[in-house]
C-alpha cells in the first residue's frame, strides 16, 4: 500500500492528516501490518488533553499490545468509535476508514519535526531492513 | 549472542512470505499470510507446519523401559510398539523439567522421545544424568535432534492429503499410535499426534529429506486448502485446544495436578521421579485449580502471567491468553485458589490499568467432536 502524501508520520508509525487548526490521527499499513489481526482499540476520551508524544490509546493484536502516541499535541474532538466496534478495520484500512481521532491543534509549528511520506518510505527501508 | 539455529526449512520459509523470529534460539516461522487466517485454515482445510527446532531422543537397551517408567509420569508398560502416550518428566518436588512424547517404535526395539525445543539441552542433561546414576539400568540415551526433520501436517483435510503420498494406509491408524511409512519417497516414522485440536500426523523424516517431504505434502495439499503454518497459530489453536505449553500452564513451580492433567500422571504404577511429592500433594489436598475464562467485557487480550482478581483480590494468574479466532472471545487459561474455581463462577482479569470482568467456562475451549 502506497504511502499518502497528504500527511506527516511519526517514527513510531502514526500518521496526522491536517485540516486547519483539526488534525486526524491514524496508524500507518506498515503498523496495522506488523501488528498482524487487530482485535482491540482502546482510544481516549473526547475532550481529554494530551502533549505531543503522549499515549493516546491502545491496538492490540493476537500477537501483542502496542501503545500508541500522538504525533500533535492536541484536545480530542472526536474518536473513532467504528474501530472500537470492528478493530480489524485498522487492518484493512487504516489509512481512511480507520482514522482513530481528531484534535483540535495547540502548536501547528510540532507537524514540522515530523516526516513527509518519501522520508517515511525511506525511513521504513531502514527499520525494515528488507 | 549466538546466531538462532536454522531448520532445512528456513530459506523454503522465507521463500514463502514468512516473518521469521528467534524462537527458543531457532529461527523459524512466526506467519505467513497471519494468525488468524492460518488458524482457520487448520480448523477447516489443513496446515503444514515446520517442527524441526523439537528435540529428540532415542531410547534403547534392555532395560529402557524400566528406565523410561522411572524417568517419566505415565505408564511406559502400557505401549505396544507403535503407540504414543503424552507424558511428562518431573523434578524430584513434583514440578515439571519437560512435558514430551513417548513413541515405542513400531518396528525394532527401543523408544524415541520428544521433547520441546526450549528444553532441550536440560532435557538431554537431565536424561544422561539419570541414566548414569542408574547403574543398575543397562539402558542407552541418545541424543538425535541433528538427524532428524519434523513436520506436521494438521487439519481435517490432513488425512486425504497424506492418503495421497504414504506408501501405506494411514487412515485406519488410531489417535497416539505410530508407523513407519514412506511419503513421498522419504522414510518417515508417521505418528497420529499433533497440537492443534485437530485429526493430523506429525511425521518424523532423515534430517536430509526434510525439504523434499515438505514440498512434497504442500504441492499435494495445495487443492485441498492445505497453507504453511506459523509459530503463531500454533499457539493459538493449542490453547483453543487446551493443550499445555511449558513454561505456561505447566513448570517447575505449576506441577501437574495444579495444572489439571492428572491423568498423565500413574501414581501406581511404581516409583518415579516426582512421584512422591505428588503423593504427598495428593494427600494434604491440592490448593490450586486451573480453569478455563473468557472476558464478558471488552478490555483486550488476557496475556500470560496478567493476575486474577475476585472482589479485588489476588487469586491468582494467567497462563495462557489469547483473541480466540475460532470463538470470537477473549479467552484464557488461568491458574487459581481452588476455593474460587467453578465453571460460571467470575473473575477479574488486571489487564494494564483495569480489572476486566470474565466468567469461567468449560476446558477445552474447543474440541473437533
Amino acid at each position: 500500500m502506497a504511502v499518502p502524501t497528504d500527511r506527516k508520520y511519526t517514527k513510531t508509525h502514526e500518521w496526522v492528516l491536517v485540516d486547519g487548526d483539526v488534525a486526524t490521527i491514524g496508524i500507518t499499513d506498515y503498523a496495522q501490518n506488523e501488528l498482524g489481526d487487530i482485535t482491540y482499540v482502546e482510544l481516549p476520551g473526547v475532550g481529554d488533553d494530551l502533549g505531543q508524544s503522549d499515549s493516546f490509546g491502545i491496538v492490540e493484536s493476537v500477537k501483542a499490545a502496542s501503545d500508541i502516541y500522538m504525533p500533535v499535541a492536541g484536545e480530542v474532538t472526536e474518536a473513532n468509535g467504528d474501530t472500537e466496534d470492528a478493530p480489524e478495520l485498522l487492518n484493512s484500512s487504516p489509512y481512511q476508514d480507520a482514522w482513530l481521532i481528531r484534535v483540535k491543534l495547540s502548536d501547528a509549528a510540532q507537524l514540522d519535526a515530523l516526516m513527509d511520506a518519501d522520508t517515511y518510505e525511506k525511513y521504513l527501508e531502514e527499520e525494515g531492513g528488507h | 549472542m549466538t546466531e538462532p539455529k536454522r531448520t532445512p526449512l528456513a530459506e523454503r520459509h522465507e521463500e514463502l512470505g514468512a516473518r521469521m523470529i528467534d524462537f527458543s534460539g531457532w529461527y523459524m516461522p512466526v506467519q505467513y499470510t497471519g494468525i488468524v487466517d492460518e488458524h482457520n485454515a487448520v480448523r477447516n482445510a489443513a496446515g503444514l507446519f515446520d517442527l524441526g527446532h523439537m528435540g529428540q531422543v532415542d531410547v534403547d537397551g534392555p532395560d529402557a523401559l524400566a528406565y523410561l517408567q522411572y524417568m517419566t509420569t505415565n505408564d511406559v508398560s502400557k505401549l505396544a510398539p507403535g503407540d504414543a502416550q503424552y507424558s511428562m518428566l518431573l523434578y524430584p518436588n513434583g514440578g515439571v523439567v519437560d512435558d514430551i512424547i513417548v513413541y515405542r517404535r513400531p518396528t525394532g526395539p527401543g523408544y524415541f522421545v520428544v521433547i520441546n525445543a526450549a528444553n532441550i539441552d536440560k532435557d538431554v542433561s537431565w536424561l544422561l544424568e539419570h541414566a548414569e546414576a542408574r547403574d543398575d539400568l543397562d539402558v542407552s540415551v541418545k541424543h538425535v535432534s541433528d538427524d532428524y526433520g519434523m513436520i506436521a501436517i494438521q487439519g481435517p483435510h490432513a488425512e486425504a492429503i497424506v492418503e495421497e503420498l504414504s506408501s501405506v494406509d494411514l487412515a485406519d491408524m488410531s489417535a497416539f499410535s505410530c508407523r513407519d511409512t514412506t511419503v513421498a519417497g522419504v522414510a518417515s516414522l508417521a505418528a497420529r499426534t499433533g497440537y492443534t485440536g485437530e485429526d493430523g500426523w506429525e511425521f518424523y523424516c532423515p534430517i536430509d529429506d526434510t525439504l523434499a517431504l515438505w514440498n512434497a505434502l504442500l504441492e499435494a495439499g495445495e487443492p485441498h486448502g492445505l497453507q504453511p503454518i506459523g509459530l503463531g497459530a500454533r499457539d493459538t489453536l493449542r490453547l483453543e485446544a487446551r493443550m499445555p505449553l511449558y513454561g505456561n500452564e505447566i513448570s517447575d513451580t505449576i506441577n501437574p495436578l495444579e495444572a489439571g492433567l492428572r491423568w498423565v500422571v500413574k501414581l501406581k504404577k511404581g516409583d518415579f521421579i516426582g512421584r512422591d511429592a505428588l503423593a504427598a500433594a495428593r494427600e494434604v489436598g491440592i490448593s490450586r485449580r486451573t480453569v478455563g475464562f473468557k472476558l464478558v467485557e471488552r478490555g483486550g487480550v488476557p496475556r500470560s502471567h496478567y493476575d486474577v482478581l475476585v472482589d479485588g483480590k489476588s487469586v491468582g494468574f494467567v497462563t495462557s491468553g489469547t483473541a480466540s479466532p475460532t470463538l470470537g472471545e477473549n479467552i484464557g487459561i488461568a491458574v487459581i485458589d481452588k476455593e474460587y474455581a467453578g465453571v460460571g463462577r467470575p473473575l477479574e482479569i488486571a489487564i494494564r490499568n483495569r480489572n476486566v470482568k470474565a466468567e469461567q467456562i468449560k476446558l477445552p475451549f474447543y474440541s473437533r467432536n
